[in-house]
């Protein structure tokens, strides 16, 4: 979308929801963040009002914001062993989320984030709608405006935890059936938590928890855009040629 | 004659039918020979890819997007490398965009191929397929001269394409499977440049799809099986999320590349084909002009790739590798190479999504930074997913043997519906 018709849609959401919407561009997208109750009436006058007209869902995914913004190498400061290894420092699953070490400005853990799309009037429209419990992750389902997000929530629900409140079929989807546990939260370990195999003895295949080391290849680091910032003043200084 | 009592029955569809394009189990309730409910089971393709990304550096995971649609690979890396390039605020070079729309097409062709063979096939027509694995062969040669791989190519990078098109074409040696008049048949189009071999593809290429549609369009048992099946209404199709020609067979002109024009698909000649029906036929005939509409646009960037030498890559070191020869001099290009394959780079944070038309419809990636050198969190959107969850929708009240058509007009590829 343009920049002056991605204006045009925050202007018209801004104006038609005032406060119930917290509009943002950025990228030339539009991201309206709402609150869990407010959603239903929100999304069906999104579909169905002029000006809006978002006629298809195409996409809806959770999102577990445990870990924004953290790092697992400091490299602000150095001591006097030299910077800190990436294995100790703070990675992701190694801290809940009321100690996270880096406060960062997301309220909620969990977010069902969705993508619109009108056809009738070639806009998008990205919606944000925060989980309010941590524990229990609750936000309503949208089956009922677009039955496409089906899949798409029972998605969400077995690889986040979170539950679509009034979704007529809430089961897993991707993972094994009879899976424990919700694999895409950041607190559950990229190897998984058992391995499979074929017993001769008991002639049978069993679960067993998995035996092998997780490792961090490249520590996950922040160096707060260092790296594009010198890239574009070098690019502008043509320091090759001098 | 004493009551009878008539149960609905369940049947077990797959994971292991040859119909079912790979891995989908489909727990059938019957009736007679009516499908009363469909309920997909899917998931047995499932590899986490998107938590695997989460582990990566930017640049490893491309690598992973071929083999989500391993049918369409260089539309899936288009996808994530533009999720990345927004975030970045990078933009390919021109030549850059015209390989990679020429590559799409080329993708388009390749996946369309399939389809039309593999469905024919399910549905009774062998011949379909042999014909269409051969001009596949062909353009798989091009994926090879470029990347060096037939189909998990990872040749889209941020800030452009790994390398430039090859100066020539790999030549068949003559072997005791190969020599004679059928060797020089197969090395005609390869004495120049994979330009002049692409020219002499496309302008032999519509003549091979008449052949296809000559096996299938008029073909009495093709229509029996696939005019009238799975009717897909413009609303029903919206309501289900459906893009690509699943959308265009219903009749909605809606296309990426024309709508919301990425690459360069603004600067090149090209027509949507759109359906009236909405059943298999209809979109089984969208498919094959699209075929004839991606060899148009492969023509017109092969002549402007000819006319138009220049970068590749993007000229910044942060995100793209130095030249090799300048790694051996200069010693900011050596930190810039060891940076960039140990760490990678860091992403500024924030959040896109990018979508492009891939050849099953709109294949997106959600992509979350918050300034790391990994990504946050990646979100594909895969267009199979989206269509086969209309499947009991669409499916109800057909026979059995027409769910296989309504699976095959799906187009499914399970990489990208379990990721």
């Amino acid at each position: 979308m343009s920049e002056m018709q991605t204006n045009s849609l925050a202007e018209r959401l801004a104006a038609r929801f005032g406060d119930k919407l917290t509009i943002s561009v950025s990228h030339g997208a539009v991201t309206a963040v709402v609150e869990a109750a407010n959603l239903l009436a929100v999304a069906t006058a999104l579909r169905d009002e002029a000006g809006f007209r978002f006629s298809e869902a195409v996409d809806l995914c959770g999102v577990d914001y445990l870990g924004y913004g953290q790092t697992e190498w400091d490299t602000t400061d150095v001591s006097g062993n030299g910077f800190s290894r990436g294995v100790e420092g703070e990675a992701i699953g190694r801290f809940t989320w009321a100690d996270r070490p880096r406060d960062v400005s997301i309220p909620k853990r969990y977010a069902s984030v969705f993508h619109l799309l009108s056809i009738e009037l070639n806009q998008r429209l990205r919606v944000r709608v925060f989980c309010d419990d941590n524990d229990l992750p609750v936000v309503p389902s949208l089956t009922g405006l677009w039955p496409g997000l089906d899949w798409f929530e029972r998605e969400s629900f077995d690889l986040f935890g979170i539950i679509y409140e009034g979704h007529p079929d809430l089961r897993r989807i991707l993972t094994d059936y009879g899976f424990v546990g919700h694999p895409f939260r950041k607190d559950f370990p990229l190897i998984g938590n058992v391995e499979v195999r074929y017993d001769p003895e008991q002639k049978r295949v069993i679960y067993e928890p998995v035996s092998i080391e997780p490792r961090v290849l490249v520590p996950r680091v922040i160096r707060d855009d260092a790296d594009l910032i010198q890239a574009k003043a070098e690019a502008a200084d043509h320091w090759r040629e001098n | 004659m004493a009551a009878q009592e008539i149960r609905n029955y369940t049947m077990n569809f797959g994971p292991q039918h040859p119909a079912a394009h790979g891995v989908l189990r489909l727990v059938l309730e019957m009736d007679g020979e009516t499908v009363v409910r469909a309920d997909p089971h899917i998931g047995l393709l499932h590899r986490g890819t998107e938590k695997l990304a989460e582990s990566k550096p930017f640049n490893q995971s491309i690598g992973y997007m071929d083999r989500l649609d391993y049918v369409s690979m260089m539309c899936n890396e288009h996808a994530y490398v533009r999720a990345i390039e927004t975030l970045l605020g990078i933009e390919a070079p021109v030549r850059a965009q015209y390989i990679r729309t020429m590559f799409d097409e080329i993708t388009r062709i390749l996946n369309h191929l399939m389809w039309v063979g593999s469905n024919a096939l399910d549905l009774g027509a062998m011949a379909v397929f042999l014909y269409a694995f051969r001009e596949r062969e062909e353009l798989m040669d091009c994926y090879e001269a470029v990347s060096g791989a037939r189909m998990h190519a990872t040749y889209y990078r941020p800030g452009g394409v790994y390398r430039d098109l090859p100066g020539k074409m790999s030549q068949y040696r003559e072997s005791p499977w190969h020599k004679g008049n059928d060797l020089k048949r197969l090395n005609a189009w390869r004495e120049g440049s994979m330009l002049d071999y692409l020219d002499a593809f496309t302008a032999d290429f519509s003549k091979k799809v008449d052949e296809y549609e000559e096996l299938l369009t008029d073909n009495r048992i093709w229509k029996q099986r696939t005019v009238g099946i799975g009717v897909v209404s413009p609303e029903m199709a919206q309501q289900w999320g459906m893009t690509g020609a699943m959308l265009r067979g219903s009749g909605i002109a809606w296309d990426l590349r024309k709508k919301q024009p990425y690459a360069k698909y603004a600067d090149v000649d090209f027509d949507i084909p759109v359906g009236v029906n909405g059943d298999c036929y209809d979109r089984y005939l969208v498919r094959v002009e699209e075929m004839r509409q991606s060899n148009r646009i492969i023509k017109q960037c092969a002549d402007w790739l000819r006319a138009n030498p220049g970068p590749v890559m993007v000229e910044n070191f942060k995100v793209a590798p130095p030249k090799r020869e300048a790694m051996k001099e200069d010693m900011e290009a050596l930190i810039h190479h060891f940076k960039l394959f140990t760490e990678g780079y860091g992403v500024p944070a924030g959040e896109t999504y990018a979508a492009v038309e891939a050849p099953k419809g709109e294949f997106g990636c959600y992509l979350v930074s918050d300034g790391a050198n990994k990504p946050f969190r990646v979100h594909l959107r895969a267009p199979g997913f989206a269509h086969l969850s209309s499947m009991d929708a669409v499916v109800r009240g057909h026979m059995l043997a027409d769910a296989v058509a309504v699976i095959g007009t799906y187009d499914l590829v399970f990489g990208e519906v379990d990721r």
